[in-house]
């Protein structure tokens, strides 16, 4: 029997959409907020941290107010860590500003098992108390194994288990595209 | 899958450099979890260390406890005074006693060289070298290396001077195998017969002037004059040590050059550094404890993460 390695791959969002989703995203979190002096984005490593870039960019153009970035790399909060170490890097976290009182964007790439943000919620209560955390993706693929819902939905996509939603930006992958790769 | 190579940290002599740069690196990454309000990261929770010290220490031992207590390792202290080991009790039998116990990892600190070595032997958790003898002291080197690295940005193509007693120094060796590994140059200075024949081997250069050393270095590690060798001839008095071999307020004021200095502790002040210059900021002793435990954080992360270790 011949096993096919090849792997079974289609676009499912192009740069233009991706762009479109992330603005209509900020403009969610700013609506979503009564005071935006309150708010802080805070993005997971690596992807997370590029579209709460973006986002912050976004907020700043339309509404000239510049919010404050955070970055939180979960690696030392996953419950899975031992089976997980074979990930490419440990970065530190950047928390930058005083999480008290604020009102936190948590921001990532896809939505899937709801481990990451999990981990990303226990971490952020290392640095203090904020006053509340809202979770946006740009991707939702279902396949919850946590009650963990997203505030902010770029797109709803639901997949098989033996499909991957495989978000690329061009700050890192050199182009913008959201792949679906079936394995 | 491994993030390092090594499954034990006895020495720098036989890990590889990739393993020397990852737990550098990842160590950084555990100096920003210091900074937090908080701490303390779950990553080892449930796992049991031991730390078994057959020779006294402060400062690594408790390196080693907040190290471990911050990853939320449970942490089991044991100490040869107050032990078994007074009533004649093996190395083997103690170790194997503890091992039962199902331990996950041992940090060792024993004054026989190799000791370290020979536990493996006896049990198949990782174990952790907190200074055997005057063989090696793997975590002060890794983290004097985090240290010049923090500060300059690099190790590779620096020029660095240790000064002190070499002979008997475990900093010293462990400092010379890693600093050379990572592509630094090496020099070190001491009075002759406190300097090991034939150590050009190791690819080190050898001077007797502090002097020479000063105007050569970027920066100069100084090691701890051990009291407790006076008494037995090497060195005649401090004093002349001092003189000779001192980092002293003077002789830095003469050289006017930008030198980062090191020391791996306990100071004796006005021995082998002034106490000006301890406290200078060319000076990162301080600096080297925090880098301490980061350090060690990341050396006990690296050794208990992995997947492959049953």
């Amino acid at each position: 029997m011949e096993i096919n390695l090849h792997k079974n791959k289609s676009i499912l969002l192009n740069k233009e959409q991706i762009s479109n989703l992330i603005l209509r995203l900020s403009h969610e979190i700013i609506e979503s907020q009564k005071n935006i002096d309150s708010i802080a984005v805070v993005g997971i490593r690596t992807r997370g941290e590029i579209i709460a870039k973006r986002i912050i960019q976004n907020i700043y153009e339309n509404y000239k107010k510049k919010i404050d970035l955070g970055i939180l790399d979960v690696t030392f909060y996953r419950d899975d860590f031992s089976e997980n170490l074979g990930s490419p890097k440990v970065g530190p976290s950047d928390i930058p500003f005083n999480v008290n009182n604020k009102n936190i964007i948590l921001i990532d790439d896809v939505l899937y098992t709801g481990r990451t943000v999990r981990a990303a919620m226990d971490e952020l209560f290392a640095f203090g108390r904020p006053d509340s955390i809202k979770l946006g993706v740009l991707v939702d693929r279902g396949h919850r194994e946590l009650p963990i819902r997203a505030d902010f939905i770029g797109k709803n996509f639901p997949t098989s288990d033996n499909e991957h939603v495989h978000v690329l930006v061009s700050e890192i992958d050199g182009e913008d595209k959201v792949n679906l790769v079936k394995y | 899958m491994k993030k390092i190579e090594s499954k034990h940290l006895l020495g720098l002599e036989k890990i590889s450099k990739k393993d020397i740069e990852t737990i550098i690196d990842v160590g950084f990454t555990f100096r920003e979890v210091l900074e937090r309000p908080i701490k303390k990261v779950p990553v080892l929770n449930g796992k049991n260390i031991v730390n078994l010290f057959f020779e006294n220490s402060t400062r690594t031992k408790i390196s080693f406890e907040l190290a471990e207590k911050r990853l939320s390792a449970d942490v089991t202290n044991f100490s040869a005074s107050s032990s078994s080991v007074q009533k004649g009790e093996t190395l083997k039998d103690t170790i194997q006693n503890i091992h039962v116990m199902k331990m996950d990892c041992v940090v060792m600190r024993h004054p026989v060289p190799g000791s370290c070595l020979q536990l493996t032997n006896y049990v198949d958790v990782p174990i952790v070298n907190a200074g055997d003898g005057t063989h090696e002291h793997p975590t002060q080197a890794l983290l004097d290396m985090m240290s010049i690295k923090e500060r300059f940005g690099k190790i590779e193509g620096l020029n660095i001077g240790i000064v002190g007693d070499i002979l008997h120094s475990r900093v010293a060796l462990s400092n010379i195998y890693g600093l050379i590994k990572m592509g630094a140059n090496v020099k070190v200075c001491a009075p002759p017969h406190l300097l090991q024949r034939g150590i050009e081997k190791l690819g080190v250069s050898v001077c007797y002037d502090v002097d020479d050393l000063i105007d050569w270095a970027d920066a100069i590690n100084v090691l701890r004059i051990q009291r407790e060798r006076m008494g037995i001839g090497l060195i005649p008095s401090t004093r002349e040590y001092r003189t000779f071999f001192g980092i002293t307020n003077e002789r830095l004021a003469r050289h006017k050059k930008e030198l980062v200095i090191m020391h791996p502790g306990p100071i004796n002040r006005g021995v082998e550094i002034d106490s000006e210059v301890a406290d200078s900021d060319q000076a990162i002793i301080l600096d080297q404890v925090l880098n301490g435990v980061a350090v060690r954080m990341s050396v006990l992360y690296l050794l208990l993460g992995s997947k492959d270790f049953e």
